[in-house]
């Protein structure tokens, strides 16, 4: 099964809708409620990145029996040093977005706990891919 | 203990989601950083935060958190209140700060 998102940078009104429709479907699936909250937490954090520090973006999920692989690819500004994006607390949000709660830099560390794979790929200037696996 | 038994003991107003009033409370969590509510924060939880905005409502659905809590009489934007309402997660809110009313629930949930 495949399911397909677009996200729009800054728009946060639309923020986690992605998660919620992918938390739905793998209820639906009969998929183990643990994994399905780790699944959730990785993809939201995911979503939000792009919505806070990039342009625009596109999630492509493919579920199959066994496992459920996310990628989200966005033009943006890119990750110059992905090692301290990592980093727990590093954050290069803007003053609004702080204020709105997000920018702990606590994302990033939220979807390396919560995935059983994870690679993350940047073209500084151009663009951010963030793949995941999650075996059920 | 519900969500509905808590509200005349804490003097909290029911801002939106009536539906979910009767949802069983787990314990609780409090926090204005939103992914460290996202990464901490548990099934069944009410959360105390002073943010108003609907990210809490996606945040609050996604974990399937028992109620939120609005501190300081501060007011819920409009579309959050809309999103309370189709999750069925309610929205209650305190005249007390976060410290004052984290103390209360604690209390009354450590007593059952
Ligand atoms: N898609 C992305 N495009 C560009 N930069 C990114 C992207 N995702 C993360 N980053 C960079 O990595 C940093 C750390 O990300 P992380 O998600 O851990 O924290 P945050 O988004 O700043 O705050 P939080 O997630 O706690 O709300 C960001 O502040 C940003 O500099
Ligand atoms: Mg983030």
């Amino acid at each position: 099964m495949e399911l397909d998102f677009s996200i729009e940078g800054g728009d946060f009104t639309q923020a986690g809708q992605a998660s919620s429709r992918v938390k739905k479907v793998l209820k639906q699936l009969g998929v183990d409620a643990k994994c399905i909250k780790s699944i959730v937490i990785a993809l939201y954090e995911a979503e939000v990145n792009v919505v806070a520090h990039a342009y625009k973006g596109q999630i492509h999920i493919q579920i199959d029996k066994d496992k459920i692989q996310t990628l989200i690819t966005d033009e943006g500004p890119g990750i110059p040093d992905i090692a301290m994006a990592m980093t727990e607390g590093f954050s290069t949000a803007s003053k609004k977005v702080r204020e709105m709660g997000f920018g702990a830099g606590m994302g990033l560390p939220n979807i390396k706990k919560n995935t059983d794979e994870l690679k993350i790929d940047s073209v500084v200037g151009q663009s951010t891919t963030v793949s995941m696996v999650n075996y059920f | 203990m519900k969500v509905s038994e808590i509200i005349d003991q804490l003097g909290l107003k029911v801002i939106a989601g009536e539906k979910g009033l009767d949802r069983e409370i787990s314990g609780a969590y409090v926090s204005d950083l939103l992914s460290d509510v996202m990464g901490n924060a548990r099934e069944g939880q009410i959360w105390i935060t002073l943010q108003v905005h609907q990210n809490v409502m996606a945040i609050a659905s996604l974990k399937d958190l028992a109620a939120v809590i609005l501190v300081k009489d501060l007011e819920a934007n409009a579309n959050t209140i809309q999103h309370s309402n189709e999750e069925q997660i309610p929205i209650l809110s305190s005249s007390l700060s976060t410290f004052d009313i984290a103390g209360k629930l604690h209390a009354l949930l450590a007593d059952k």
